[in-house]
């Protein structure tokens, strides 16, 4: 595979036009109109949740939102390569994997207002909450991969970070940990260009994908703006490691056009010419003009895709302006799974603080009162 | 039975693995080797190279995966081989493990035990010596203990794998080769959270865990022959630390002087002087007293035996209590 490397796969080009690439085209083949234009629905309807939760950051609704404008194609090519009982573990800015994983699209702004520190329940669509700590989750992919071995499960994992995260001692852990015992993982690096103002060329002086060659995993780089080669390559990866194979690394060449996060600014670090020539390789463009050239676009379409995206964004809006905001007795739930005794002390002091009773709160100060 | 601290860990290993098909071992050299203290000797032979895992050399590695397979329902007990060498793997116990319970709002656990052999008194060379049980006890999330002797090691072993919290579970190495009569087939009688008195006494309290303990219990015996009776407290648990129990014997004698091998600044005997002095102001009659490690990098070993507490400076403390 390493020849691949240099020439990322890609199955439409920029115009619209298909790429014929036998292997990767057969893994496809059964994407016909009705699943183009689904896919299509996919993009513009995650596009759309990303914009409207920017929007409610702006608006003082959110206290921080990882905007993923750009990169829709390469996580819905990839999520939609996955099979239910597959597990994915994320970063943070896979909102539209999530939308795939089933997740509905009223959690995905929980944990950025600020309500608590995770969006969904991780087994209800076999996928981990956001993933703050960069790289780490490699390892828990590896891990999980290996348990469900350890089962006899026939199952993937896949593993979403960005090009940054290729830097972190845990991520080259997880590749040897996988490599050692050929687990059942997809690494999947989103390679967007940018770790927040550091470009990628600060990470790796080699393409990313050919560091897993030095860990005996095959890696391929792929056009990350083309969601049909998103979706054959981790196709391949994910049906490899199910059937034994063993670990795969993929790296989805796109670019993030918006800022890291609606903390930063990214004027200060990179040019308008070089984000604008990104926006002319716009994934959803591409989609739009395959339909086109291949006469399945029509107005009526375009207004029922555009209606169900502003339904879904409606409904984001909505749930996110209606979360109530915790009650103070929430802090000290959950901070184990057994009674600890600490915690309940505190629980029982605060909340007595709290009824106005500050004479009683010193439950355990009977010192103090004797 | 008369058996080694080791021995009796191994024995609960043993146990653990047999009851339940979750528990998988994981660490460095544990299995055809049976680890560099032999705690878990013979039970790759038993139990196969899937229950029992020698892993790549990388402590993150080792808590990263096994936290990824306690999302799918394992109990992972990872050893970690040596205390200096569990700092690659502090990322993923603090961040992840210890933080899963209360970032899913209680949707996933991860029932990892975490195995760190610790401590001095060995003779050994740098970072095979340290006691960072502070560093953990200090993250919500994580219950930190350690036995002192055999018996409590083969109890507390299986309750932390059977325990649904993560739990840093600290091996005084210097105790490994200390022998005692475990009962294998004894009724747990106090749960792992529960600290115990060791010997009653009068005048003043002395609390300690882990390697201290023995040392604690000479200097109560030397006590005893110049006339004081000392009790002394196992702490058994470092996170939670169970308070009522230390508040009950320093309400009786007025007097207490914690016992650790870490350096004193910052640690747990601050904190449990702290809550003492805040349960137990009006029956104290002298303050607080610490005995521990001095506040340097842990020492070559030539130096050890000045840095580790001795019976000779807890009774110098016990002495300045009783003189208070």
């Amino acid at each position: 595979m390493p020849d691949k490397s240099a020439y990322p796969i890609q199955l439409i080009q920029p115009d619209g036009r298909r790429v014929f690439d036998r292997e990767y085209a057969a893994l496809v083949a059964d994407i016909g109109p009705e699943q183009l234009r689904d896919l299509y629905e996919d993009l513009v309807v995650t596009r759309r949740i990303d914009i409207e939760a920017t929007a409610l950051q702006r608006q003082g609704q959110l206290g921080l939102w990882a905007p993923m404008l750009g990169q829709e194609a390469a996580q819905i090519g990839s999520a939609r390569a996955l099979h239910p009982d597959d597990y994915a573990f994320c970063s943070y800015r896979e909102h539209a994997v999530a939308y795939c994983r089933g997740v509905h699209p009223t959690e995905l702004t929980r944990l950025w207002r600020g309500v608590a520190h995770s969006c969904w329940d991780p087994h209800a669509v076999n996928m981990t909450n956001p993933n703050i700590i960069v790289g780490s989750q490699g390892l828990h992919a590896t891990g999980y991969a290996y348990a469900a071995h350890l089962e006899g499960a026939e199952i993937a994992t896949i593993a979403y970070f960005g090009d940054g995260a290729t830097s972190q001692g845990d991520l080259a852990e997880a590749l040897g940990f996988a490599a050692s015992w050929s687990a059942a993982v997809v690494f999947f690096c989103q390679n967007n260009h940018w770790a927040i103002s550091s470009p990628v060329r600060i990470q790796s002086a080699t393409p990313i994908a050919r560091r897993a060659y030095g860990y005996g995993i095959p890696g391929l780089q792929v056009d990350g703006n083309d969601v049909l080669a998103v979706l054959a390559v981790t196709r391949q990866a994910i049906a490899r490691a199910r059937s034994g194979g063993g670990p795969s690394f993929i790296e989805a060449i796109t670019y993030r056009i918006g800022p890291h996060t609606t903390a930063d600014d990214p004027t200060r670090y990179r040019s308008a010419a070089e984000t604008e020539e990104w926006k002319r390789r716009d994934p959803i463009d591409r989609l739009r003009k395959l339909l086109e050239r291949e006469s399945l676009w029509d107005e009526a379409f375009e207004r029922r895709v555009a209606a169900h995206a502003d339904e879904v964004a409606h409904q984001v809006r909505s749930a996110t302006i209606d979360m109530p905001d915790p009650a103070p007795m929430e802090l000290f739930e959950h901070v184990y799974a057994t009674p600890h005794p600490l915690i309940t002390q505190e629980r029982s002091e605060y909340a007595q603080y709290l009824a106005g009773d500050p004479g009683d709160a010193a439950v355990h100060q009977e010192g103090v009162h004797s | 039975m008369i058996t080694t601290f080791a021995a009796a860990l191994n024995a609960g290993l043993r146990r653990a693995l047999e009851d339940d098909p979750k528990v998988v071992l994981m660490g460095e050299d544990i299995g055809h080797l049976g680890g560099v203290f032999r705690v878990t000797d013979t039970l790759q032979k038993d139990f196969g190279n899937n229950r029992v895992v020698d892993t790549p050399l990388a402590e993150s590695g080792i808590i990263g995966t096994a936290f990824g397979m306690a999302l799918r329902g394992f109990r992972p007990v990872c050893e970690i081989q040596f205390d200096g060498f569990v700092y690659p793997a502090f990322d993923q116990i603090v961040s992840h493990v210890a933080k899963i319970h209360f970032r899913t709002q209680g949707k996933v656990i991860a029932p990892l035990t975490i195995r760190i052999p610790f401590g001095g008194g060995i003779g050994s060379v740098e970072h095979h010596s340290e006691s960072p049980e502070a560093y953990f006890a200090h993250t919500a999330g994580l219950r930190v203990v350690t036995p002192s002797n055999p018996a409590d090691a083969y109890l507390m072993i299986r309750q932390a794998i059977a325990l649904d919290d993560p739990v840093i579970f600290f091996e005084p190495k210097r105790r490994y080769w200390d022998k005692a009569d475990v009962d294998f087939a004894a009724i747990d009688d106090i749960p792992l959270d529960r600290a115990r008195v060791c010997v009653p006494g009068a005048d003043a309290t002395v609390v300690a865990y882990g390697g201290t303990v023995g040392t604690a219990l000479t200097a109560a015996k030397i006590a005893a022959e110049e006339g004081h009776s000392l009790e002394v407290i196992d702490l058994r648990s470092l996170s939670p630390i169970d308070f009522d129990t230390i508040e009950a014997s320093v309400t009786k004698t007025g007097r207490l002087v914690v016992v650790h091998e870490a350096p004193v600044f910052a640690g747990l005997g601050a904190e449990i002087a702290a809550r003492i002095t805040e349960r137990c102001f009006y029956h104290l009659e002298a303050p607080v007293l610490r005995v521990g490690g001095f506040d340097i990098p842990y020492p070559p070993a030539k130096l050890e035996k000045y840095h580790l507490p001795d019976p000779d400076r807890i009774l110098a403390a016990v002495d300045r209590s009783l003189a208070a």
